[in-house]
């Protein structure tokens, strides 16, 4: 059996808006971090993976080893849609744990701030003549004529789905949910937007996609967030403080989506979470009770609800009465998106994958001050990328 | 009258307005795009087309304010389920609001000229309307 794996050291920038920066600044910036961190440098390094999904055919990881040290490692550039920070860290981990080297670092960047709605690949112009064309045989633009692509509308339609198969869903309660994220985020000074809503403003803000207002949408911003990963015997060879600080990875799962019937036509969020969460629930030897906190892809308000019922912190079709019990608040029995979630924290793609962990593993250093969930031991982060991938860790206090 | 086409392949005009799906020959999984070979069981075998029923109930829906340049909002964008096979569709002719478009609502196929090329061709694009 591998040996275990641990967080030594991460980072995430301050997520926002940087006009005089470019996306290797930011990257430096949270690479740098996490290597002090962790107390080690770059030449510690076995390999690289980094992940930028607008620069996804840039050499990335090559650009930022140029700002911060060109040691001849491997590089991984990778690019997953919005589980690209989930998988530079996997792709990380994988390496470590197959011991080709005993330690790596997992970068994720992302400059989105002000790029507007976001949607799928098939746009196109109409042209002057219809001709058939692609896979549909499409004579025209189909997006906002069959259905739509865009990102707020797709995740509406997941969480209407949801209430259709199982009920209690309303606007009004995906509204409290970004109600509660946008709450949460007054107490994340690294988040883009630290603004608390009451109820009837989010209700009463600019319509995206029913029932997501944009307050109920992820922000666009720019940002970075970097770990560094080391293998068990690597670490027992560091000092106690390092050992003390540093995070056990007690699962490291990616799935993408399997055919389900539906899923050629709206992708279908729910099966390849639910089984990223079984296989990590397995790999962990815990189950979703035992989890001090969640940070989950809250990329709509619409979304968070059925990731509740996909990661099984509530009964099957139980979600929305557990949201309604108070469970995820910051003070309820399940704390989800204490950092304010992608709502209000920000989601610069490739960034989030990695600054969930960091997030997670902030609470369980007790290193979270003002929003420190108290006693914090175990946390689970969860992404999905549309496409699809999901990406699910679980993460352990050190028992030094 | 005008020379009409589809705006997808898998909008059939004739005889009377359906959707036409391709139904893998080995295990039955229904696609709409062109597929290289089966995403449910992997079969290259093969496709046949057949008809999707044209009555369904909307399983899911949104209604977007916000969409690429050129489309009237808001539009109702949704996924019918029409016995079994899910199609994704607007739905149209009726007020786009949540008291007009409810969940679990009974639709049916209906179709409307979405615009005219340079040539006078007519585009045809479907949606699904109250039923």
């Amino acid at each position: 059996m591998a040996e275990d794996i641990w967080i030594l050291g991460i980072h995430m920038t301050k997520f926002g808006k940087y006009p005089d920066r470019d996306t290797i600044d930011i990257a430096a910036e949270a690479a740098l971090g996490a290597l002090g961190d962790g107390g080690v440098t770059m030449a510690d390094m076995g390999i690289l993976a980094a992940g930028n999904l607008m620069g996804a055919s840039a050499p990335t990881g090559q650009m930022l080893q140029k700002q911060i040290g060109q040691t001849g490692i491997p590089v991984f550039n990778v690019s997953n849609a919005c589980a690209t920070g989930a998988t530079a860290l996997r792709t990380a981990i994988m390496a470590v744990k197959s011991g080709e080297c005993d330690m790596g670092l997992a970068v994720g960047v992302e400059k989105l701030a002000g790029v507007g709605l976001l949607a799928g690949g098939s746009r196109k112009s109409d042209s002057n003549t219809f001709t058939p064309s692609g896979r549909y045989g499409a004579v025209a633009a189909v997006d906002g004529r069959i259905g739509t692509e865009t990102m707020p509308g797709v995740f509406a339609q997941i969480g209407m789905e949801y209430g259709h198969k199982y009920g209690g869903t309303s606007f009004e309660l995906f509204a409290k949910i970004s109600e509660k994220n946008h709450a949460h985020s007054t107490l994340n000074p690294l988040a883009a937007y630290q603004k608390r809503f009451t109820l009837d403003e989010i209700m009463n803000d600019i319509m995206i996609a029913y029932p997501n207002t944009r307050p109920m949408c992820s922000a666009n911003c720019d940002g970075a967030a970097a770990a560094v990963v080391i293998s068990d015997s690597k670490l027992k060879t560091l000092s106690l403080e390092q050992q003390r600080r540093a995070v056990k990875v007690s699962a490291s799962v990616l799935t993408s989506d399997p055919y389900t019937e539906s899923c050629q036509v709206l992708p279908d969020v729910n099966t390849l979470t639910r089984r990223a969460a079984t296989q990590a629930y397995e790999q962990a030897g815990i189950g979703p009770a035992d989890l001090d906190l969640v940070e989950l892809h809250d990329c709509f308000a619409t979304a968070e609800l059925v990731h509740y019922d996909n990661l099984m912190l509530c009964e099957e079709g139980g979600a929305a009465a557990f949201f309604e019990s108070g469970a995820t608040w910051r003070d309820g029995s399940t704390p989800v998106n204490v950092s304010g979630g992608l709502e209000s924290k920000g989601h610069p793609i490739a960034a989030t994958g990695i600054a969930n962990i960091w997030e997670i593993c902030h609470h369980l250093r007790g290193e979270a001050g003002e929003r420190q969930i108290e006693g914090a031991k175990v946390g689970l982060a969860h992404v999905i990328g549309l496409g699809s991938a999901c990406g699910v860790h679980i993460l352990e206090k050190s028992a030094a | 009258m005008a020379k009409q086409v589809p705006i997808v392949e898998y909008l059939a005009l004739e005889p009377t307005p359906h959707l036409v799906a391709h139904q893998c020959t080995a295990c039955g999984a229904r696609f709409f795009d062109r597929r290289n070979a089966c995403a449910s069981c992997g079969s290259a075998a093969g496709f046949e087309s057949v008809a999707v029923e044209s009555d369904g109930v909307l399983r899911a829906f949104t209604i977007v304010s916000m969409a690429a340049p050129g489309i009237p909002v808001p539009f109702v964008a949704g996924v019918v389920d029409c016995g079994g096979t899910s199609v994704r569709a607007n739905v149209i002719n009726t007020e786009p609001d949540p008291e007009h478009v409810t969940l679990g609502m009974k639709v049916r196929l209906a179709t409307q000229v979405i615009g005219t090329d340079g040539e006078g061709t007519e585009a045809i694009g479907f949606g699904f309307e109250p039923a």
